[in-house]
């Protein structure tokens, strides 16, 4: 084995992350067998809402199930056509695209847990995206009719709530759950709803802590890695297997790598971040980048979309806080719920481009990088919301950057050859060299 | 008889400058339908809605990706170009996620002394919405007298109200004479005739619709031809309107934001003014960025296609439009399945391929002429 500047090793819960993550999809569709109840809607769905109607209800959250599709390059062809033959337009969300065509061919990512697209017995979303309430009522049509509930939490960044925006978010919250009881027939339980919460405020504080240790050099994880651990945030933050796995197991395991000098790319001699998701199904140009010794140590993506963070005393940014509150009843852990996640740094930008570019050039500064890859990512019009700005922002700072077309779940929209040469000509400029 | 509002339509830069010279007054550019024009009238204000000028450009690539939808692209090159050069400000109000690009862009980029991000509810089906946006309009309202200096009493709230009301019950007049069986007024004029109406002084618009009522519902044009109905994205192309009317039909009806959405709705006069304002923007007939859970525009869009005797529908889909491109489907399947009406779907750009459009409006107006032949 050829020697590396830096030591490396694998992770030691990597096996159990993934274990986590098949036992979500296998939960889902096994639901019912055991009396439970299924319901869908987007990762950044209030989750820990639909938790107090029991210990045995069980969610699939679109985006990440659309990142599986698009992983299989060939059941995502197979879901595109399937909608694209149905009448929708092709540039639409291709997550939202995997999605219904899911339902379409009635096939699930999971065959091993079932080979039917498992229908669920309510949807449960939110709205900041023009897609996200928009992907379920089409969704609850293919469906035959599923109910469903929205919540809209587009009031505006967070540095501008007010108490009347709560208030319209937690308003549709209790509405939320009256409704909750009454398509499921059962009664609420405000205990579970409350620790919920309290796991959510975990997950998202520890994730965050976890990319902190990123600033290390060498960084002890690279993005590709990453996007196996965040994702069970998405899939479920309020659960306690999600906040028990980032507190107990993975942010120990990485401060360790820190104090060891583990290195996630044993060669690290170049970092950047990336934005926006990733062409899923080219997760391979990220091991050609070590051929360079370029380690990506995230992104607002990977580091925002479930962690939150705010400003240190020494003017840093770490992870978020964990409210240090008493709560005692369903509105104030409604209130606590909504305001928690206004904070979400991927929320910001839905206002006003300068909000996400200023938090990419903190990440450049703060995690030393040395330039920044934009992924103008057909895909997603959410995440892909003011990225132009973004990059001329970024470069304005003096940062370099390489903007790269794709799509993150539709292979058909990304020309790996052509973004291996953009690489090639970015490293050059750069004056990173590819080792041996 | 539609003269003027072509000439407001075609020469709205000039207008505006005009209007500023002549009345010493700001005016506003907003982006969307949802800003509550009401509100810029009490302080008077001139609100002018920033469109495109469907021509091709190239300043916009480096400012929003271009798969965002082409009129977000063309409304934010008119602004790079110092077409809108005579602006004060600039008003959004929270809908699709595309407009947002122009108007964030234009913040960056082109210097006004006022701007304004109104973060409008999407979730308009919920009872919260009305109160939220309430207190969302006091802000606003609140913003305007600091930037104006100018306190804004509830009767120039009142003021503001009436003028648009007015504005949309002469516009609505209208409209009903396009239900006869041979309405005097093409659809490219109806478009002159609610365009203009979102960038002239509504007072003066009020005026000439006014005198144009007088006369119109006497007024005789030849055979209507097929009654048809034009829905889907912000439309304002007035060379596709021609074209397909020079074809011998004739648009009886849309669901335009540039078009019905803008003046199907009145504010109630006798509620408090501010819940009344925002009573009328979550009531109104929705953007599809803003429809959801039920499907509240689909209904309207079936009872437009009676009331109007719709025998075929153009849809024109905006390139990369995401609201309604998620709605189009189902308006089709309604609109054929259960109505019997004939669709065209079309997508289109800031520009048109007039020709290609033209042979595939030739087809479709064939296709209903046969089913009445048989």
């Amino acid at each position: 084995m050829m020697e590396t500047k830096y030591p490396t090793e694998p992770l030691k819960c990597w096996n159990k992350a993934k274990t986590l993550r098949e036992n979500y999809y296998k939960d889902f569709a096994e639901a019912r067998d055991k009396g439970g109840l299924r319901w869908v809607g987007g990762a950044w769905s209030f989750d820990a809402i639909p938790a107090g109607l029991g210990e045995d209800v069980y969610s699939l959250t679109g985006e990440p199930y659309g990142a599986t599709v698009a992983f299989n390059d060939k059941f995502a062809l197979e879901c595109q056509e399937a909608t694209e033959a149905r009448g929708f337009a092709r540039d639409l969300c291709s997550y939202m695209r995997n999605y219904w065509g899911s339902i379409l061919i009635n096939k699930y990512a999971w065959p091993q847990f079932s080979e039917e697209f498992p229908k669920p017995d309510f949807i449960w979303q939110d709205h900041i995206c023009c897609s996200h309430a928009k992907w379920y009522q089409v969704a609850s049509d293919l469906e035959g009719g599923v109910p469903m509930f929205d919540i809209d939490v587009s009031v505006g960044p967070y540095e501008e709530l007010t108490e009347h925006k709560i208030n319209y978010i937690v308003g549709q919250m209790h509405d939320g759950i009256n409704w909750l009881e009454k398509v499921t027939g059962r009664d609420y339980d405000d205990e579970l709803l409350i620790k919920a919460v309290k796991n959510e405020f975990r997950s998202c504080h520890y994730w965050a802590a976890i990319c902190e240790l990123n600033k290390a050099i060498p960084a002890p994880l690279d993005e590709k890695t990453m996007y196996s651990l965040y994702v069970l945030g998405t899939l479920r933050k309020s659960a306690q297997w999600t906040a028990d796995f980032y507190e107990k197991e993975l942010y120990p395991e990485v401060k360790d790598r820190v104090a060891r000098g583990i290195a996630a790319v044993g060669n690290e001699q170049c970092r950047i971040m990336t934005d926006t998701q990733p062409p899923w199904a080219f997760l391979r140009i990220f091991r050609y980048l070590e051929q360079y010794g370029c380690v990506s140590i995230g992104s607002l993506y990977t580091f925002g979309l479930i962690g939150l963070w705010e400003v240190k005393e020494d003017g840093t940014w770490g992870p978020r806080s964990i409210p240090d509150i008493e709560i005692t009843n369903r509105d104030e852990a409604l209130r606590a719920l909504a305001e928690w996640n206004l904070s979400k740094p991927e929320w910001q930008h839905f206002y006003h481009p300068k909000l996400k570019s200023d938090m990419m050039i903190r990440i450049a500064k703060e995690w030393k990088l040395d330039g920044v890859f934009l992924h103008f990512n057909r895909g997603c019009e959410g995440l892909s919301l003011g990225i132009a700005e973004n990059r001329l922002a970024i470069q304005k700072a003096g940062i370099p950057t390489m903007p790269f077309e794709g799509n993150m779940g539709d292979e058909r929209e990304f020309d790996l050859e052509r973004t291996m040469k953009r690489v090639d000509a970015f490293m050059e400029s750069l004056e990173i060299e590819k080792i041996n | 008889m539609f003269e003027k509002f072509e000439n407001w339509y075609r020469n709205r830069h000039d207008y505006a400058k005009e209007w500023k010279k002549r009345t010493g007054g700001q005016v506003i550019g907003t982006f969307c339908t949802y800003v509550p024009e009401e509100i810029l009238y009490a302080a008077d204000i001139l609100p002018v809605r920033i469109l495109g000028s469907h021509e091709p450009q190239d300043v916009s690539e480096p400012h929003i990706f271009a798969m965002f939808c082409p009129f977000c692209r063309d409304c934010l090159a008119q602004g790079l170009k110092g077409r809108f050069d005579y602006l004060d400000g600039i008003i959004i109000a929270q809908s699709c996620l595309h407009i947002r690009q122009a108007f964030t862009s234009w913040d960056l980029h082109i210097p006004v002394d006022f701007n304004y991000y109104l973060p409008h509810p999407m979730n308009v089906q919920s009872p919260h919405a009305i109160p939220y946006l309430k207190e969302e309009l006091k802000a606003f309202k609140k913003a305007i007298e600091e930037w104006t200096r100018k306190k804004i009493s509830d009767e120039d709230i009142k003021r503001g109200i009436e003028i648009m009301n007015k504005n949309r019950q002469l516009l609505q007049q209208v409209y009903e004479l396009r239900k006869t069986p041979n309405p005097p007024l093409t659809g490219l004029e109806a478009m002159y005739m609610v365009v203009s109406s979102q960038m002239v002084d509504k007072r003066e618009h009020n005026k000439a619709l006014e005198e144009l009522l007088q006369k119109l519902p006497s007024r005789t044009l030849d055979n209507p031809g097929e009654r048809l109905m034009i829905l889907g994205s912000e439309d304002d192309d007035t060379e596709f309107v021609a074209m397909v009317e020079s074809l011998g039909a004739r648009f009886v009806i849309d669901d335009h934001c540039t078009g019905t959405r803008y003046f199907n709705t009145l504010v109630n006069t006798n509620g408090d003014p501010l819940g009344s304002i925002a009573e009328r923007y979550i009531n109104r007939i929705p953007c599809p960025s803003k429809d959801w859970p039920q499907r509240t525009r689909l209904d309207h869009i079936v009872q437009l296609a009676k009331e109007y005797d719709v025998q075929g529908a153009i849809i024109m889909q905006m390139k990369f439009c995401d609201p309604h491109e998620l709605d189009t489907v189902v308006i089709k399947e309604t609109l054929e399945k259960d109505l019997g009406i004939q669709t065209l779907f079309l997508e289109f750009d800031v520009t048109v391929p007039i020709g290609q459009f033209k042979t595939r409006v030739e087809a479709f107006l064939e296709i209903i002429r046969e089913e009445d032949l048989f």
